[in-house]
């Protein structure tokens, strides 16, 4: 792998337990390609840890969530030059030896954006009922937004080259960004690929993801594709 | 009706002598007051004109005078609310991008400083 274009990017917000055994795993995989934990504001040793794993660190002064960390991750590739850039949760739900076939697809694909998808096989054996179900929804919603079928698209295990790393670093959705970002990419006719990879439990900690937080998570999505959807069809209107 | 324009008249001077001490200690931008300032006064006319209130009424196809207040005291307030909204999202945006590049310049900063050190 050419460790001059590709960055790893890895969302951290008090992952102290995971983080050091999945920036390890990384390096493993891909040696020399560099590593960038993005903490975003952790009030446990989330840096440190991943300092000592071999990774570079950078900090965000307060908490922003996954989005704004993610986009300021790609904002710095953007500047320091990174041709690619994939993005791996820190609590070690994506299993590194899947970077290799998102970096593969990425080159040689011609696609703007990889997703590391858990069930282009159609099984849904990797996520519990409710999360199952919320993704075929999503999986319905999407399929006319994007004229093609996406299998996981709310799988954070994405690929993305210079030219979506281009656009994300202006715009990039703060909150739940993973099926908005499908429809921005979309948008300017960019293409995106999945290739298939299995997820795995977390390594420590809980989800914070509660019944509430689920339906609040339903209705931002969809309000956010049908703003990004809106966006785009008053830009072509005045052409 | 009398009571609650009596009523209504209290909440806007309150509002109003609310509004002017805030800015004095300087807890509210004064281009934040303004939009107050004008629901508030707005409200505190139509509570001393009830002519003009059931003139509104009337137009709005209110049966019920004091009701047509409520309604319009509402609709201000929702105005005010969504006109604040707006400002706090603008605000959010820019304050991430700002923390964004804090991060990235204090990294810019740190690895720079490690390339200092290492020759």
């Amino acid at each position: 792998m050419n460790a001059e274009k590709l960055l790893i990017i890895v969302p951290a917000f008090n992952e102290e337990a995971a983080v050091g055994h999945v920036v390890r795993e990384i390096r493993e995989v891909t040696p020399g390609v560099p590593v960038l934990v993005i903490d975003d504001c952790s009030t446990d040793q989330t840096a440190a840890v991943a300092r000592a794993a071999g990774a570079k660190v950078m900090s965000l002064p307060h908490h922003l969530g996954l989005g704004g960390a993610v986009q300021a991750g790609y904002k710095l590739a953007f500047e320091l030059g990174y041709q690619y850039v994939i993005r791996v949760d820190g609590d070690g739900q994506h299993d590194p030896r899947y970077i290799t076939a998102i970096f593969e697809a990425l080159r040689n694909s011609g696609c703007q954006m990889v997703i590391g998808s858990r069930f282009l096989e159609g099984k849904f054996d990797q996520a519990t009922l409710v999360r199952a179900l919320g993704i075929r929804f999503f999986r319905l919603v999407l399929r006319p937004i994007l004229g093609r079928p996406v299998h996981d698209p709310t799988s954070g295990f994405v690929g993305v080259n210079r030219d979506a790393l281009q656009v994300f670093s202006r715009s990039f959705p703060l909150e739940y960004p993973e099926i908005e970002a499908l429809v921005v990419l979309q948008r300017r006719k960019f293409r995106f690929l999945e290739v298939p990879c299995r997820m795995r439990r977390r390594m420590a900690g809980r989800s914070t993801i509660t019944v509430f937080k689920s339906l609040y998570y339903i209705v931002h999505v969809l309000l956010g594709v049908f703003v990004n959807v809106l966006k785009y069809e008053r830009k072509r209107r005045r052409g | 009706m009398p009571a609650l324009l009596d009523f209504t008249t209290g909440i806007s001077v309150v509002l109003i002598l609310m509004v002017l001490v805030s800015i004095r200690r300087q807890h509210i931008r004064v281009e934040y007051s303004v939009t107050w300032f004008g629901a508030a006064l707005t409200l505190l006319l139509l509570s001393r004109s009830p002519g003009a209130v059931s003139k509104l009424a009337g137009a709005l196809n209110i049966s019920d005078p004091p009701l047509a207040l409520v309604s319009i005291a509402g609709c201000l307030f929702l105005l005010v609310l969504f006109r604040l909204s707006v400002i706090l999202s603008n605000l959010k945006d820019a304050n991430i991008a700002l923390a964004q590049r804090v991060a990235i310049l204090e990294y810019h900063l740190s690895a720079h400083e490690e390339e200092t050190a290492r020759n």
